[in-house]
């Protein structure tokens, strides 16, 4: 038996590099429990490096979900309309709600809220690249609540069946709100798409700006990715790149093309044999300068984050009560 | 830095903001579990946790976090140290045997002895 706070010790003690290698029966056991199905709990033996991929998936997750309400955040006061407004609202609140839920599911495998936030302001911790963009009209908006959130869904819907318990468990209630941004975004999109030459034509420039961040939303192609197969048997990884890529267009170009918009992309189109989709590359030597930390906003981005903390510490502080901080624990599930 | 287009992030002159800026062990207060009940008359169910500096604060965070949509008519939270468990590795301990049908309402045939008393077939 054990009290709550069992989760919190052990690798906040000890580097994770530090570890022992993994006990041979006990990985086998483990494995064999993933392959029947079955989920991992916090309270389980896992090897070290499941604990420190999911980590940094689930954490680099939970950052996506903060850093992508920001450029969301700034057209509320711009929204046109009183439920555009209000629709806005509610999703921004989810999307941060979503990055407090996975903070907690991350915080299981014994790495500290206050960790991943000093890692995300120091710049150590990555989140979605797609968030290094700014937001230049209320069409960006729109792109963004529609195909980025698409996007987002395709991966989480993936995720949602592998192998760790709480990431299932938060990323559960996650697709179930993703579905409300979704159809809210596909709504302002359709109606920028069938409304006045101008709108049409905004809406025309924002997926223009977008395509190439969106293509590269899932990752380098398969051939170029080092995406183990061990994170794949530990259902960790759950789709590759290409497939989730493949599963996106398949699902939403067409809803683009029937609307009489086109993509900036001459070579896109489903080849009928494979019934796969076929492009152009993306500019991945960009994509990887601007997850270095060279994109448009990611200054912008971590710089609002970083005065929000420091902004935010007189409040975390008045509310504090020294007498409830004596027990430190982490979730339990 | 240049101009962002949002003019609310340049009032917050972030020019100032260089400086490294870090969160102290602690400062994110501490998890507390949270439980949703559906209905009157349900079971309070697990649902998830908040982060929070005291009780109070915790159902307010729940409130936001677990009861914006759907229906709740209560919420509980406790915090997460205070939860007592059994570990992942006995759950053999749960298994059942199969020679328990004396807990069962099934293993007791009385129309069976009924019918008997009664000479029927």
């Amino acid at each position: 038996m054990y009290g709550g706070g069992y989760i919190f010790e052990e690798p906040k003690r000890q580097p994770l590099s530090a570890q022992t290698p993994d006990d041979p029966e006990k990985l086998a056991a483990f494995e064999k429990r993933i392959a029947n199905g079955e989920k991992i709990e916090p309270g389980d033996w896992m090897p070290a490096e499941y604990r420190r991929q999911l980590i940094r998936l689930i954490e680099q997750h939970a950052h996506s979900e903060i850093i992508g309400a920001l450029p969301e955040g700034t057209w509320i006061t711009r929204a046109p309309g009183f439920k555009r407004k209000l629709a806005l609202i509610a999703k921004v609140q989810d999307e941060i709600g979503h990055g407090q839920l996975l903070y907690n599911a991350a915080e299981t495998l014994g790495k500290s809220r206050e960790a991943m936030i000093n890692d995300l302001l120091s710049g150590k911790s990555k989140y979605s690249n797609v968030f290094n963009y700014p937001a230049e009209t209320w069409a960006d908006v729109t792109v963004i609540g529609f195909l980025i959130d698409a996007a987002a869904i395709v991966n989480q819907v993936a995720n949602a069946k592998g192998s760790y318990g709480p990431y299932c468990r938060a990323l559960e209630r996650i697709c179930y709100e993703e579905s409300f941004h979704l159809k809210q975004g596909h709504d302002a999109f359709i109606e920028l798409a069938t409304g006045t030459p101008a709108q049409k034509a905004m809406l025309q420039d924002a997926l223009n700006r977008w395509w190439q961040p969106i293509m590269h939303f899932f990752g380098p192609p398969d051939k170029a990715s080092n995406h183990s197969e061990k994170l794949m048997q530990w259902k960790v990884k759950m789709a590759s790149n290409d497939d989730m890529r493949n599963q996106f267009l398949d699902t939403y170009v067409p809803k683009i093309w029937e609307l009489g918009l086109t993509l900036p992309d001459p070579l896109l189109k489903k080849n009928p044999e494979t019934g796969k989709w076929e492009y152009s590359d993306p500019d991945w030597d960009l994509f990887f300068e601007v997850i270095k930390g060279n994109g448009p906003c990611n200054k912008e981005r971590l710089d609002v984050r970083k005065w929000a903390e420091e902004n935010g510490r007189w409040i975390r502080k008045a509310l504090m009560r020294p007498e409830e901080m004596k027990r430190q624990t982490a979730p339990v599930a | 830095m240049t101009d962002s287009l949002d003019p609310r992030v340049n009032r917050l002159r972030l020019d100032n903001i260089d400086a490294p800026f870090t969160i102290e062990e602690g400062e994110n207060w501490q998890a507390y579990e949270v439980f949703h009940q559906e209905k009157r008359g349900a079971h309070h169910e697990h649902v998830g946790c908040v982060h929070a500096p005291d009780p109070q604060m915790a159902l307010i965070f729940a409130k936001e976090q677990f009861g914006r949509r759907k229906k709740c008519v209560n919420l509980w939270v406790v915090r997460s140290a205070d939860i007592l468990a059994f570990g992942l590795e006995d759950e053999d301990m749960f298994a059942n045997n199969m020679e328990k049908t004396y807990r069962d309402a099934s293993g007791f045939k009385v129309m069976e002895k009924i019918n008997k008393f009664k000479g029927k077939p």
